[in-house]
C-alpha cells in the first residue's frame, strides 16, 4: 500500500480521507462488528419471516417464498457491479488504491449473489413457467453479467502489476455495466420476455401486497448489509495483502 | 415446518442452495482474512526484530 504522503493540504474533513488505507482500516475495523451483527439480524428475521410466517400466493402456491432470496440476491448482483463501477471510476480518476481494492474485493460477493439469483430463478421457473431457463432478455443479460464477474475476477489474477490490473479491470467493469443496467431495465423495453417487472417500487402503489412486502424489505436490508460486511472484510484483507507484498519486496531488496 | 404443499422440494432446495453458497462465501472471506493477517503479523515482527 502507498504510504500517506504528508499532511493534508486542507484541514477540511472530506470523504477522501477514507481513501487513506490507515484511516480506512481504523474506521472499517470499528464499524464491522455493528454492520455484521445487523446483517445477521436482518437476514435471520427476514428469511425466517418469509419462510415460516407468510401465506402462499393464490396462483404460485408456496413457491412465492423463493422471492425472499431471489429478489434481494438479484438486486445485489446488479448493485454490486454498479458499486464496482463507482469505485473503479474513482480509481481511474483519482488513483486511490483503497477504491481499486474495494472493487476487487466486491467481485466475488457479486458473483455469488448472481449465482444465487440464477439458481433460485431456475428452481422457481421450473414449476411456474415450465422451464428452468429461457432466453428472455432479462435472464440473458443477467447471465452475461455473471460471465463478466468471472472475467473480471480472472483478469485481476492474470496481471502481476497491481496498478495495471486495477486499470484494465476498471475498463472491463465499465463495459460490463451495460449488462448490469440491461438486466435491470431490459424488461421495460423488450416486452417479449417471460420475466415480470419490478417487485418493489419507491412509489406508494406496490405491485405486491403488504404481507409479502415487509419480510421482503427486511430480507433486502439483510442482503445489502451482508454485502457491505463482506466487502469491508475483504477490502481489509486486500489492503493487508498489499502491505505484506510491499514488506516482502523491501526485505528482498535489502 | 410450514406447509409447503406440492412445491416443498423447490422451496426448500432454493433456501438450502442459497444459504450454503452464502455460508461458503462468508467462511472463505474470514479464512482468507485470518491467514493474510497472520502472515502480515509474522513479517512485521521479523522486521521489528531486525530493526532493533
Amino acid at each position: 500500500m502507498q504510504r500517506n504522503t504528508g499532511a493534508p493540504i486542507s484541514r477540511v474533513m472530506s470523504l477522501w480521507e477514507y481513501a487513506n488505507p490507515k484511516k480506512f482500516m481504523q474506521v472499517s475495523g470499528a464499524v464491522l462488528p455493528w454492520v455484521g451483527g445487523l446483517a445477521a439480524a436482518c437476514l435471520a428475521i427476514g428469511l425466517s419471516w418469509g419462510f415460516f410466517f407468510t401465506p402462499d400466493d393464490f396462483r404460485q402456491g408456496s413457491t412465492v417464498k423463493i422471492i425472499y432470496i431471489h429478489v434481494p440476491a438479484a438486486l445485489m448482483g446488479i448493485n454490486a457491479w454498479l458499486m464496482m463501477l463507482v469505485t473503479s471510476l474513482i480509481w481511474l480518476v483519482r488513483r486511490h488504491h483503497v477504491s481499486a481494492l474495494a472493487a476487487k474485493a466486491a467481485a466475488p460477493v457479486g458473483l455469488v449473489m448472481t449465482v444465487i439469483a440464477l439458481a433460485t430463478g431456475a428452481i422457481w421457473g421450473q414449476p411456474m413457467w415450465g422451464t428452468w431457463w429461457a432466453w428472455d432478455p432479462r435472464l440473458t443479460s443477467f447471465l452475461i453479467l455473471g460471465l463478466f464477474y468471472l472475467g473480471y475476477i480472472a483478469l485481476w489474477s492474470a496481471i502481476d502489476n497491481p496498478d495495471t490490473a486495477a486499470d484494465l479491470t476498471a475498463v472491463l467493469c465499465l463495459v460490463g455495466s451495460v449488462f448490469a443496467l440491461l438486466s435491470r431495465y431490459a424488461v421495460l423495453f423488450w416486452n417479449q420476455g417471460l420475466h415480470q417487472g419490478a417487485s418493489l417500487t419507491v412509489t406508494q402503489d406496490n405491485p405486491i401486497s403488504d404481507v409479502f412486502y415487509w419480510p421482503l424489505v427486511t430480507s433486502i436490508s439483510g442482503f445489502v448489509l451482508l454485502f457491505l460486511t463482506l466487502v469491508l472484510i475483504r477490502t481489509r484483507t486486500e489492503i493487508r495483502r498489499r502491505r505484506l507484498q510491499a514488506l516482502l519486496n523491501r526485505e528482498r531488496r535489502t | 415446518m410450514p406447509e409447503l404443499g406440492k412445491y416443498a422440494v423447490e422451496v426448500a432446495s432454493a433456501y438450502v442452495v442459497s444459504l450454503a453458497l452464502l455460508g461458503g462465501l462468508v467462511w472463505l472471506s474470514l479464512r482468507q482474512g485470518a491467514r493474510v493477517r497472520a502472515e502480515l503479523r509474522a513479517v512485521e515482527a521479523r522486521r521489528n526484530r531486525s530493526d532493533g
